[in-house]
């Protein structure tokens, strides 16, 4: 069989294997449960604040807003990982192996995104039961979900392999929160970005947060919430636009920065950044 | 062993930094199943050297040849037909031993011949290197030197024609320290696989090594066995005895000689004679600090 296939393969039971690991182990677990807990908490708050004369409450707009930005945070564990990954030792191991680093970035993806569809349903199933108005009867509603989810995967995920190679050590990656946290502030997520002002908009009109969270609203609320968002409209090529245009320009950076980070790896450079952990805890 | 093919070949091997020479004109030769070990103090250049070999480290200048290509334009079936034991830190910490070697082991399929089939079946592995009992269990529950049996393992699971290990008793204690040499011991009797691994353990040299390369300073500064290299370097054997009660102690190259003459001048009243001939480690120490005052010298 072909290499690279065989590659492919193994990468898709890694990401199998990574999946079942985080979903056995406490302490990943909690981190599952974590955010999708803490959000089910405002929408229950939010459920029955009303969002002006529009006749939908807060907790109704935020639920699929907030399932947007989950899938945009798909970035940020991959670039969490990555720089993880690369500190410890993993990458140089997929290295040293033949067609190690397709694997390694085919296992990433699906253990990522599995992830993040078990962290989707942690926070929709009983986000359901608390917010009723709803249009999830549809099948079309949920086809909408899938594109919108599966496009923004693709948007965001090699956006945050870039990140991962970029910010080299975990220290870094902290600092690289505090402008996502701003994006998601701005992005209409907890708050419709109407009532923002209008330059503020067009700042998060730029990003992937804010036309996630636009896709999912969309699959979700009732066509008659439409007048809460700008221009009432949906604006689903202009989602596809925005979101595809992140997607060419991960997917073009991605192999370029990855390449030059890997070309970097050696054991004496993990050797190196093990001694340098070893004496900050010790 | 000279009839068997060369499988490594280094020709003139430089590595610079900015104005610094880390390698300078480094040569030797490898031959299929042979165990080469290089040498040398901290510094001395053979991380360098095996990066540089193991393809994860460009080099300056001079030709370099692993089992037939330059490691820099190694592709991904050269990469299969390598095995690099890496030390491993905390990476896979989740997954379980036996579990990780078949998934490393499952990107050689695609590599096997008819005459290597790899990769290794992982079960077979695992009790090669003495880890059947934490077959199951996860890599962040196993000891230190459990750890480095894995590493190995790893290092191995592919089959690989060459195997490179850097350092690879750093940090073990004394008893995972003699695991692991039966484990290279073992691994060489087969003579299939050429293994070049570094270390600054002299002792360690000399129990596993069919040739040692000794560098310092980035220059290869002897190449033989164990044997030849105490030949090489005649190293001062240490003469003691006693006359008239007093002490004496003389270190020369010619010991006979000297307990010749001794004998001849006092007769019986020369008493606890002692001759400590020169050891490896006395050969090797004398050899660093020779090469150390050449390159102060220059």
């Amino acid at each position: 069989m072909n290499p690279t296939v065989m590659a492919w393969r193994a990468g898709w039971s890694r990401g199998v294997i990574e999946l079942r690991q985080s979903l056995t182990n406490a302490g990943d677990l909690f981190n599952h449960f974590f955010w999708p807990v803490l959000m089910l908490g405002a929408t229950f708050f939010m459920r029955d604040v009303s969002f002006g004369q529009s006749g939908f409450t807060l907790g109704a707009l935020a639920l699929p807003s907030i399932l947007g930005m989950n899938a945009a945070m798909s970035m940020v564990s991959m670039s969490q990982q990555l720089t993880a990954d690369r500190e410890d030792g993993t990458l140089l191991r997929a290295k040293a192996t033949p067609n190690g680093m397709i694997g390694y970035l085919t296992g990433k993806i699906i253990s990522v995104s599995g992830g993040l569809v078990v962290d989707l349903a942690i926070f929709l199933v009983p986000g359901l039961f608390i917010i009723s108005s709803l249009a999830v009867d549809d099948a079309s509603s949920w086809l909408t979900l899938i594109w919108v989810l599966v496009l923004g995967l693709v948007a965001t995920l090699p956006i945050g392999a870039v990140l991962g190679s970029v910010f080299v050590s975990a220290r870094s990656q902290g600092l690289l929160q505090l402008p996502i946290l701003a994006m998601i502030a701005i992005s209409g997520i907890f708050y419709p970005i109407t009532a923002l002002p209008e330059w503020v908009q067009w700042i998060a009109q730029a990003f992937p947060v804010y036309w996630l969270g636009l896709g999912m609203r969309s699959a979700l609320l009732p066509d008659s919430a439409v007048i809460t968002e700008i221009g009432e409209s949906w604006r689903h090529l202009e989602t596809i636009g925005v979101l595809g245009a992140w997607a060419v320009l991960g997917l073009v950076l991605a192999p370029i920065v990855l390449r030059r980070m890997a070309r970097g790896e050696s054991g004496s450079s993990v050797a190196a950044r093990r001694e340098k952990a070893l004496q900050r805890t010790g | 062993m000279t009839d068997r093919a060369v499988v490594l070949h280094v020709e003139g091997l430089r590595m610079r930094y900015g104005t610094t020479d880390v390698l300078r004109d480094v040569s030797f030769q490898a031959r299929q199943g042979e165990v080469l070990c290089l040498l040398g103090p901290n510094g001395a250049g053979k991380t360098t050297t095996i990066e540089i070999m193991e393809g994860f480290r460009l080099r300056s200048a001079g030709q370099v040849d692993v089992l037939g290509t330059d490691p820099a334009r190694g592709d991904e079936h050269w990469r299969a037909r390598v095995g690099i034991v890496l030390q491993s830190w905390r990476d896979h910490g989740k997954w379980r031993v036996r579990e990780l070697l078949e998934h490393l082991g499952s990107y050689y399929r695609a590599y096997s011949t008819e005459a290597t089939t790899r990769p290794w079946d992982a079960q077979r592995l695992i009790t090669a290197v003495g880890l059947t009992e934490q077959a199951d269990k996860k890599v962040r529950m196993l000891s230190g030197g459990q750890r480095r049996r894995l590493d190995v393992a790893i290092g191995l699971v592919g089959r690989p024609e060459l195997v490179f290990l850097d350092e690879p008793t750093a940090g073990l204690d004394p008893v995972a320290r003699h695991g692991f040499h039966e484990l290279i011991e073992g691994l060489a009797e087969e003579g299939e696989t050429t293994i070049l691994l570094t270390t600054h353990d002299l002792a360690e040299a000399e129990k596993l090594a069919d040739r040692i390369l000794v560098l310092e300073g980035g220059r290869i500064i002897a190449d033989g066995t164990a044997a030849e290299l105490a030949r090489q370097i005649a190293g001062e054997d240490e003469v003691s005895w006693t006359h008239c009660g007093r002490s004496f102690r003389q270190s020369t190259t010619e010991s006979t000689r000297l307990v010749f003459e001794l004998f001849k001048e006092y007769g019986e009243a020369i008493g606890d004679l002692e001759v400590r001939r020169a050891s490896l480690e006395d050969t090797y120490l004398s050899l660093v600090r020779q090469a150390e005052s050449e390159g102060a010298a220059r």
